[in-house]
Parts: C-alpha cells; sequence; structure tokens
C-alpha cells in the first residue's frame, strides 16, 4: 500500500478497517466519529476515489495509493480545498474538517452539494461556512486586530490533519481499555467472575466493583463539588441504566481488550425500574438511590427519586390569574438529544518521571477533573496533572468524568500508559444526553397585554444518576423565567431519577426545554389578545433597572451590563416583514414565529480564571490561560484580545492553554465563559504588561491577572422564522430564517457569526429531527444513522443580524455568545407551525409524521 | 469499524472456494458488515471473483451481485437511466459509500429501504442464485425478499446476479420517494413501471400493486414497517399519497 506517496509496509488484521491500519501507521489526521460510515470524518481517497474508511477493508487496500488530509497538502503549502476551508473559516473544532477536505477534493466541483456531501456531518458550524468554503468564497483574515474576522490560530493545522486532537498520540507502548456495559435497567450484581477474561490473551487488567475506590462522587463537574449530587461509583455493585459501566478490561490491543469483554462473567438479579419520571415520584416507585443519605449525597429526597428540587411564588398567582383578560396553559414536553461531537470522549493516561499521574483528555474542564480525579483516587491534586489537546466539540458532554476515572485507575494499577476511547455507540448509551422535560405553564395577561400571572412546572427527567441535574433544573428555569416582568410568579421543579441513561448538560443547561414551554404559551396568549407575539414581548420583557426574578428573592450578581434585546425584537419583525426568503411550494401552509431567549453570561457562584501574559524582547508574546478550545473560538479571542491590547499582530502571540501544569487555575469552558471570564482575564493581564512596560520595565514582561466570574450581565437572542408546510405529508420546509443577538462589542464578526449559526442550527435539529429513542430503558438509536444529526441539506441558511451595545462588564465590551443561539430556535419554529396549521406543537421533535397527525387534527377537537 | 472476533479473509478465486466454513461469511462491498460489530471469525471476499459488472444477455441485463452501485450506473440502462440514478440517490449512504457498496450486498441485506431491492423488484428483476450443491437458482426479487433483513437466502447459498428483462427497461416509470429528512433513509419509496407500482421502505418486503386497482391493492398492506425512521401510520398514509402521484404520472 502507498500512503501519501510512501510506501507502507501492509500486512492489516483479517477483519480491520483501513482507519485503523492508517491511524496505527501514524496517519492520525485520519479521524473517528462514528466508525460506521456515517460522518465521514475518517474519509480517505483510495486510487483517487473517496471512501470512508472505517468501512474499507484494509486488506483491500494492499497495492493501493491512499491519500489523506495530510497528503493533499501540508502548513504553508495547502491544496487549494485545503486554502478554501482555512480562508472561508470552514470549521470550528476542527474534528470534521479532514473529512470534508478530503471528499471535496476527492469529488472535484458539484452542482449538488447538499447530495454530495450527506455523507459529511459537522456539529459546530451549522454548515454555512463549509458551503462558503465549498464555493471557495472566503471570510477571514490571517491579520487583523480586534473587531475584524482573524482566523483562529489553529487553521492551518485544522485544514491539513496536523493539529493534535486528543487521542493523536502514537499508539507505541499503550495499553487499550473496553467496557463491559450492563444488559438491565435496574439490577444488584450478585457474582462477577474475572477469572476466563484475565486470562485471555493480551489482557492484562480487569476491573470489577470489587476492585475500585468506595468514594461516590458525580460524573458532572463544577467550580464546586458540591453542586452535583455524590451518587455514582465508579464500578458499582447496583446498575442503575442499561450500559452503565460493569467492568472494564486492559489489554495490549484494542481487539483483544473487546474480545475479552465478552468474558466477564456476571450473574444479576434483576430489580423493578423506573422509567416514568411522573410515576417514579410516586409512593411505591422503586427507588434508585434509596440506599444513599439526602445529606451526605445531596439528594433532595431519595425516598421520591427527586435529587432536586424548587417550589415558590412571588406575588400571588390565583388572584393574577383570576384578574387577566385572557389566560393560557398547556403542557409541552422535549425529547433526549446527544452532543454528537464528532470526538467521542476518550482518555489517555501515564506515569510521568515522579510518578505523578498524566490523563490527557478530551475535555471543557481540566482543572476540575483533575480535583476530582484526586478525590476520587486518593491523590493529593499536585500528584495529578490533566491535558487537554484541541477538543473535537464539546456542547457541554465534555462537562463531565466519563472515561478519566478508569483509565487513572488503571494506570495506577499497571504503571504503564492506558487508553480508553468510547464508540460512538457507547455516547449514545453510556454518555449523558440532553435532560428530556415536561413543562407546563400557565399564563395570563391583562387587555393591553401586560402579564398578569406566570406559573411553570418542570419536571426533569434524569436518568440514572444525578450529574447536572440540580444545576439543570434551577438554570432551566432561571433567565428563561427572569426575563419577563410579571408580580405574580410560580416556579416548582422537580429532577427525577428514572432508570435511563442519565442526562447532563447540553448547550443551553436548561433553558432551551423551558423556554419551549414558555415561549409557546406566550404566543398563544398574543393570539388571544390579538397582539403580535413581538408586541406582546416588548410589554412584559425585562428592562434595565429591572429585578431577576423567578420564583423567590431576585439573583444578586447579575446585573444589565448592557441591553439589546428592544433592539433585537426590532431586527427580528423588520427582517420577517420584508417577506423575502424562499417561496412557498403551491398548497402548503405557511406560517411565522419568534421566540426570545435571555442567558446569563456567566453561570452563578463563581466562575475562576487566571491568566498570564509575557511580551518577548522580540516583539512577540505568550499567554497561558487554562481554559480549552473546543471549537467555541476563545483561543482567537484571547489572541486578538492579547495582540489589541499590546498592539502587536495576531500571529505573534503564541498561546498555551488547558494544562494543569502549564497554566494556572481555570475552572473551564462551560456556561460560554471563554470570553467573559478567561477572556476578561487576559485582557487584564496584557493590560498589566503594557503598563510595566509603560513604566519601564525591561522585557521580557510576564504579568497575571484573574477574572473570578462575577458581576455578570445578560445577553439576549431573538430567533425568528417563517415556515411552509406540507399537510399531506407533514413536511416542514424553513422559508425564512433570522436571528438577531445582543452580543455586546463583537470580537470577531464571522467567528460570532458562526457560533450563532451552529447554535441555531443544533436547535433545527432538536426541533425536528433529533430523539433518542429508549425503550424499557433501551436506547433504541445508537449510531448516526438511526439519529438525525442535521445534515447540510438539512439547515437553511439563517441571516444573523448583531444588536448594537457595549457592555459594561465584558471585555472590551464584549458579552458571552455561544450556547444562547440553540435557545429561542424550536419555540419559534413551533409557533410558526401553529401559525401555518392553526394547530399548536406540543412535542419535539416536530418530526414529520408528528407534523401530519397535527395536520390532520381538526382544530376544533382542540379547543 | 475493526471487526475483532475475525482471524481469516479468504478471497475467492472460484467457486469452489464458496464453501463455508462455521463461522465464515462473505463479503463483497463491506460496508454494511464493518458498520457494527459481527459474530463471525472468517470473512470469504466474492469481489475477487472477477464477476463482470454487467453482461447483456438475450433479453436481460445481468448485473453482477460485486458490482458496485456507483459502477452499476454506467450499465445500459437505456430509458430506465433516470431511474437508476435516483434509486442510487435514494441510498441513505453518500458517494463514499456508493463507490464500494455493492448491488447484491443490497439486495442480501433486504434492509426495507434498500435501495437496490427497491430498484430490481420495481423493474421485475429476478435474483441468480448459486446453490451450495454446484446448480442455480431463479426467484423473482419481490419474493427474495421476506422481511426486514431476511431472504430465501439458505447456508452456502451465494447470490450471482441480478437478471433485468429488457422488457421492463423501456416501460414508462416514476418514482417517488418519503423519508423524515430531506437526504435521510427512505421511509416510503413507491416506484412504478408500466402497470406495476411496488411499494419498498415503508413495508418490511416489496409489495407490488396494480396500478389499476390502487387503492384495493394499499389497504391489503399487511406488512408496514416501524423502526426510528417512521411509524406505521405515518408510512401507511404516505406511501397512499405516493403511489397516487405515481399513477397520476403513468397515467398521464
Amino acid at each position: 500500500m502507498r500512503v501519501n506517496g510512501r510506501s507502507v509496509d501492509a500486512n492489516p488484521g483479517p477483519g480491520q478497517c483501513l482507519r485503523t491500519f492508517l491511524r496505527e501507521a501514524g496517519h492520525l489526521e485520519v479521524k473517528k466519529g462514528c466508525d460506521t460510515g456515517d460522518c465521514g470524518a475518517c474519509s480517505v481517497l483510495v486510487d483517487g476515489a473517496p471512501v470512508h474508511s472505517c468501512l474499507y477493508p484494509a486488506a483491500r487496500g494492499v497495492g493501493r495509493e491512499v491519500t489523506t488530509v495530510a497528503g493533499l497538502g501540508a502548513p504553508g503549502d495547502l491544496h487549494p480545498v485545503q486554502q478554501d476551508f482555512l480562508a472561508a473559516g470552514g470549521f470550528q473544532c476542527g474534528f470534521c474538517t479532514a473529512g470534508w477536505v478530503v471528499t471535496a477534493a476527492g469529488v472535484g466541483p458539484v452542482d449538488d452539494v447538499e447530495r454530495t456531501f450527506k455523507g459529511n456531518l459537522c456539529r459546530c458550524t451549522g454548515y454555512r461556512s463549509i458551503r462558503d468554503a465549498l464555493a471557495g468564497s472566503g471570510n477571514t483574515t490571517a491579520q487583523g486586530g480586534f473587531g475584524d474576522s482573524v482566523r483562529p490560530p489553529a487553521a492551518e493545522r485544522v485544514v491539513t490533519g496536523t493539529e493534535p486532537f486528543t487521542l493523536d498520540l502514537p499508539d507505541t507502548g499503550v495499553l487499550h481499555m473496553a467496557l463491559l456495559q450492563s444488559p438491565h435497567a435496574h439490577a444488584r450484581i450478585t457474582r462477577v467472575d474475572a477469572s476466563r477474561a484475565a486470562a485471555a490473551p493480551g489482557v492484562r487488567l480487569v476491573l470489577t466493583h470489587h476492585d475500585v475506590p468506595e468514594v461516590l462522587y458525580s460524573t458532572g463537574r463544577h467550580e464546586s463539588r458540591l453542586d452535583d449530587p455524590d451518587d455514582t461509583r465508579m464500578l458499582d455493585d447496583v446498575v442503575r441504566f442499561r450500559g452503565q459501566r460493569v467492568a472494564a478490561v486492559v489489554a495490549d490491543s484494542v481487539a483483544e481488550a473487546q474480545r475479552a469483554v465478552a468474558l466477564v462473567d456476571v450473574e444479576y438479579d434483576v430489580l423493578p425500574a423506573a422509567f416514568d419520571p411522573e410515576t417514579a415520584r410516586l409512593p411505591g416507585a422503586p427507588l434508585l438511590h434509596g440506599d444513599k443519605s439526602a445529606e451526605d449525597s445531596r439528594i433532595a429526597d431519595p425516598g421520591r427519586n427527586v435529587v432536586a428540587a424548587t417550589h415558590g411564588e412571588v406575588g400571588d398567582v390565583e388572584a393574577g390569574l383570576a384578574a387577566a383578560a385572557a389566560t393560557v396553559a398547556g403542557t409541552w414536553w422535549t425529547s433526549r438529544v446527544t452532543h454528537a461531537s464528532l470526538e467521542t470522549h476518550g482518555a489517555r493516561g501515564w506515569l510521568d518521571e515522579d510518578g505523578r499521574l498524566v490523563v490527557r483528555t478530551s475535555t471543557q474542564v481540566p482543572f476540575l477533573v483533575r480535583d476530582e480525579l484526586a478525590h476520587v483516587l486518593g491523590l493529593a491534586p499536585d500528584r495529578v496533572r490533566v491535558v487537554a489537546a484541541r477538543v473535537g466539540g464539546g456542547f457541554g458532554g465534555k462537562q463531565e468524568m466519563l472515561v478519566e476515572d478508569l483509565v487513572g485507575l488503571a494506570v495506577l494499577r499497571l504503571g504503564r500508559p492506558v487508553q480508553l476511547e468510547l464508540t460512538r455507540e457507547q455516547q449514545f448509551t453510556l454518555a449523558p444526553c440532553r435532560h428530556p422535560m415536561r413543562v407546563s405553564v400557565t399564563a395570563g395577561a391583562d387587555a393591553d397585554g401586560v402579564l398578569t400571572a406566570l406559573a411553570v412546572d418542570v419536571l426533569s427527567d434524569t436518568g440514572a444518576y444525578g450529574n447536572h441535574a440540580v444545576g439543570v433544573l434551577f438554570h432551566g428555569c432561571h433567565e428563561s423565567v427572569a426575563v419577563y416582568r410579571c408580580p405574580n410568579k410560580r416556579v416548582d421543579g422537580e429532577a427525577v431519577y428514572t432508570n435511563h441513561v442519565p442526562s447532563g448538560a447540553f448547550r443551553g443547561y436548561g433553558l432551551g426545554q423551558v423556554i419551549f414551554a414558555i415561549e409557546s404559551a406566550l404566543d398563544e396568549l398574543a393570539r388571544e389578545l390579538g397582539l403580535s407575539p413581538v408586541e406582546l414581548r416588548r410589554r412584559n420583557v425585562v428592562r434595565p433597572g429591572d429585578p431577576f426574578v423567578v420564583n423567590g428573592a431576585p439573583t444578586p450578581d447579575l446585573d444589565y451590563g448592557s441591553y439589546g434585546l428592544d433592539q433585537c425584537l426590532d431586527l427580528v419583525e423588520t427582517a420577517l416583514a420584508r417577506g423575502d426568503g424562499e417561496p412557498a411550494p403551491e398548497g402548503w401552509a405557511v406560517g411565522e414565529g419568534m421566540a426570545v431567549a435571555m442567558i446569563a453570561t456567566i453561570p452563578p457562584r463563581g466562575h475562576h480564571a487566571t491568566a498570564s501574559v509575557t511580551l518577548h524582547a522580540d516583539g512577540t508574546a505568550e499567554v497561558a490561560v487554562g481554559s480549552a478550545e473546543f471549537g467555541n473560538g476563545s483561543a482567537t479571542v484571547h489572541v486578538q484580545l492579547v495582540a489589541e491590547e499590546l498592539g502587536i499582530a495576531p500571529d505573534a502571540v503564541r498561546l498555551r492553554s488547558s494544562d494543569t501544569d502549564a497554566t494556572a487555575y481555570d475552572t473551564g469552558a462551560y456556561g460560554s465563559t471563554g470570553s467573559v471570564v478567561a477572556g476578561m482575564a487576559v485582557a487584564d493581564a496584557a493590560r498589566a504588561v503594557c503598563a510595566a512596560v509603560g513604566e519601564g520595565a525591561p522585557l521580557p514582561v510576564t504579568r497575571s491577572a484573574e477574572h473570578h466570574g462575577t458581576p455578570r450581565s445578560v445577553a439576549f437572542n431573538v430567533h425568528g422564522v417563517r415556515v411552509a408546510v406540507d399537510r399531506q405529508t407533514g413536511e416542514l420546509r424553513v422559508l425564512r430564517s433570522v436571528h438577531a443577538v445582543d452580543a455586546g462589542v463583537v470580537i470577531n464578526p464571522e467567528q460570532l457569526r458562526g457560533q450563532v449559526e451552529g447554535g441555531v442550527a443544533q436547535g433545527y435539529g432538536s426541533a425536528l429531527y433529533e430523539e433518542m429513542l429508549v425503550g424499557e430503558g433501551e436506547v433504541l438509536t445508537r449510531s448516526f444513522r438511526h439519529y438525525r444529526v442535521p445534515q447540510l441539506g438539512d439547515v437553511p441558511p439563517t441571516e444573523v443580524l448583531f444588536a448594537d451595545t457595549h457592555d459594561a462588564l465584558g471585555p472590551r465590551g464584549a458579552k458571552s455568545m455561544s450556547e444562547a443561539p440553540y435557545n429561542p430556535v424550536a419555540p419559534a419554529v413551533a409557533n410558526a407551525v401553529r401559525d401555518a396549521l392553526g394547530v399548536r406543537p406540543h412535542e419535539l421533535p416536530m418530526s414529520r409524521d408528528r407534523l401530519w397527525r397535527l395536520a390532520t387534527t381538526h382544530p376544533e377537537e382542540l379547543a | 469499524m475493526d471487526l475483532v472476533s475475525v482471524t481469516e479473509l479468504r478471497a475467492a478465486r472460484e467457486r469452489a472456494d464458496l464453501a463455508l466454513a462455521p463461522g465464515e461469511t462473505v463479503l463483497a462491498g463491506g460496508t454494511w458488515l464493518f458498520s457494527e460489530p459481527q459474530p463471525v471469525t472468517g470473512l470469504v471476499d466474492l469481489t475477487t471473483l472477477g464477476w463482470p459488472d454487467w453482461e447483456e444477455l438475450p433479453g436481460t441485463l445481468r448485473i453482477g451481485a460485486t458490482c458496485t452501485v456507483e459502477r452499476v450506473l454506467h450499465a445500459p440502462w437505456g430509458p430506465a437511466a433516470g431511474l437508476v440514478r435516483q434509486c442510487a440517490d435514494a441510498f441513505l449512504m453518500s458517494v463514499k459509500v456508493q463507490h464500494v457498496a455493492t448491488v447484491g450486498g443490497n439486495v442480501c441485506l433486504a434492509l426495507p429501504a434498500a435501495a437496490a431491492v427497491s430498484l430490481a423488484s420495481a423493474l421485475d428483476a429476478t435474483a441468480l442464485v448459486w446453490t451450495p450443491d454446484g446448480g442455480e437458482r431463479r426467484e423473482p426479487v419481490t419474493t427474495f425478499v421476506t422481511g426486514a433483513g431476511t431472504t430465501t437466502l439458505r447456508p452456502g447459498e451465494v447470490l450471482r446476479a441480478i437478471d433485468v428483462p429488457a422488457t421492463a427497461l423501456t416501460l414508462p416509470h416514476a418514482f417517488r420517494r418519503a423519508s423524515l429528512t430531506r437526504h435521510g433513509r427512505s421511509s416510503a419509496v413507491v416506484i412504478g413501471s408500466g402497470d406495476r407500482l411496488v411499494v419498498t421502505a415503508s413495508t418490511t418486503r416489496p409489495v407490488v400493486l396494480d396500478r389499476h386497482d390502487l387503492e384495493t391493492g394499499l389497504a391489503a398492506i399487511d406488512c408496514w414497517y416501524d423502526d426510528p425512521h417512521g411509524p406505521t401510520d405515518w408510512r401507511a398514509h404516505v406511501t397512499g399519497v405516493l403511489a397516487r402521484e405515481v399513477a397520476a404520472e403513468l397515467a398521464a
């Protein structure tokens, strides 16, 4: 076999695919996204034709010419397609990019990109920038300052496949781990015998519940470990969902480890399971964590499967409803959604020269993982180092510790490097998903459309473990409710254990689910009152000076650093009123809808970053900051901030990040904090360097600065959409999509637009297509073949509009804008469907079959 | 993905090589076989047998089972070339899979959404099957596929080719397809050819309808398929919509 023009000593295994063969041969630019031929990240050319290398028998490649993305071009010597992706900024995390570049280079110019590229998925961009790359139009610049569309520092390496991701390391001397997963939704392990597995060829270690620490912890990671319940054991003698880790086998190769997994003998005493979150709270329901202490594990009510609860009222909701001229009430449901980061969870651990545990992992929160690893493994934090390379997509999914614990323990036991890479199927069956919620809303307004009452009742299904259950419940009910001025509010919310795959942190962190319900209800209220939905919002949204109130005392450290919601409403209203966009197919029902979302720019209760900036005598600078780059663009922003403050070019700034040894503490990249917490620290450090130089300090000069995540500002998003629905088939087409954001001063227009488009695309996915189906606790959609991540052809173009504001609290007037664009999309689409069909959707996704059923429902039946 | 239990890969050079040992299975393109864990220990590669991609026989266009989806587009389909292109586009899988996936593999996989089953059924094609005794048998593709993922293939039998009657190529045809996303897996496919309408994807096996007695045929369908790509009530409704469109187009 010749790979990129060089002969490779080819002796592939009989069942080996070309992907793993190429990676073993050192071609780490060939990525694994799904391993099933659905995502395209592993695409290579075989004799010039693009193929999915994960489906291609390696033995068939013998004697053929294989070309990977690195064979097409290299940094400084880019292939024309690589140049196009660079110029367009056609990537965010960049994990899928190699596959796009190879496919585009292999097929040449095509007329039908939607069909041609249906075998390439991108979860970050929303595809607009990829369309631009395929069309050869540029959006970014290599040079430029603050406010320019400077391209990411790693851009040339990303488009050539040479930027290393988490597991892009040589395979020599590394042991591999495979996992045995529970076949039962709820069972006690009565016997486990690892002897056959331990005796299998190549096996070095088998871990079962007998071999792991007794320590209870949570996979969910926060600044304070007390935010999440201690309800999880590394390997437990009780399994609480189908797919839960039962045993881990470490062997010389992945294949040997996988083969030996089947030899671990386990006997189970199957227990009754709770699948319905409503009845899981009732007396007599099977208890998932009834054995745990409410106080020690921080579970609200283990005797009722309730992990978190909020109940409270301000004013008098009953009186408010009684005084209302119009009232509405309804209940809405959202589905399980997977993050679909193209890079699966994975970690490699080893011992350094001092015998310290080093774990390189795909995480948004290296410092939080370090601290919890130390806690679970009984080590001092300074005996653990956690490193994140470029992370292949996060969306909240990598604010969890899912693989690092077992890897760490195996490394300590064996003293040798150990790696665990989850399969795509395990991303569905083992890694957390978005919390499915049932949200009931009752709202009333007076004849002028001014809200008199707003009551929200939330039931969140957290699955078998409570990672992020508390935070998602409270956050979900916070900005969604607080964005409205209303004297009488009530919020009741509970997060409940069920014997399902755990739910966890997901873009929007609960807001999207609750906003779907509230924005749908308010749309209906506007109809009742004969007001336009925008006008109803204008009369009720908070304005600077209003307190942020949910169901108790106002939130203390949240402030109006800037306010652009009024502009966002105007921008969307004006854009939709132009009436442009795609024409509706003849005979289809047409409707318009909009929805509002507010988000705090920083999570509550502390979010810390320390950055240091060094200016060298040669005019270059170095910035060290702990936060991770996972496609959020924070690396670009940090470089731009330093360049701006120091008055140097962005390419004169080097970045070191996400290494618990090489940088100072950072809570991590979640809650959209990359720009506004770490970015503030970076900007302050750079300013301190300037000041020192001004005072005559000799170069090099290093200064550090900190930010602690308070006070916090608010950012706003308004989504507007016009849709057409075919009543005969339920097919929905988006005719016009517009999204206005209030992100303060725009640091990097192309990057901000990309974040918004990516969030909106994910919103369309949740609104229209995506759904993890489960039956008796079993996840039935376990691959991208059966779980519908939007393809290039599934995402409509969205016009992104920016409000003109300057935030007093963010770096140089900027605000965060990463997860928020996701939140208002589903309700805007639902409101448009209501407008088109005359019937309101109450359930996500609004798939074609559901819309067909809705369209064939007679409105009078619903009255 | 790697098939970790496979310990041997044999390249078949002649028909005798197709005698399978316990644990062995035949390998064509491999695009499905390598997409899921498989309980097999050996693979026997059919693509080394050198079967022609197609042969023009008297009255028959024979498509070799190992012909890839990409190459079959270049066969001498005559007036049916457009229909073949529509079926190729109906594959869930991308052009990159079509470079490798085979017509025979897709038929033997026998998924309701298998586009090669849709095409072969619509063109009234026959499966040519090699039997383990050295003989062969023929069976219409519409009965060769018996359900979701099941065929009449018995142990040791290998699909050699799909024989398409030349007469079918010149019949007027019409194609309709529905799915939950634009280019997603087919939820319903209706192809009309002359007076026959063939339903696939929404049913567990191909269903042949008479264009002139369409409603009776639709009402009699008893094998609606249910999976994550659409519930049966919607599939049944949409199949009716598509079938009426196909019938109307053919009647025009």
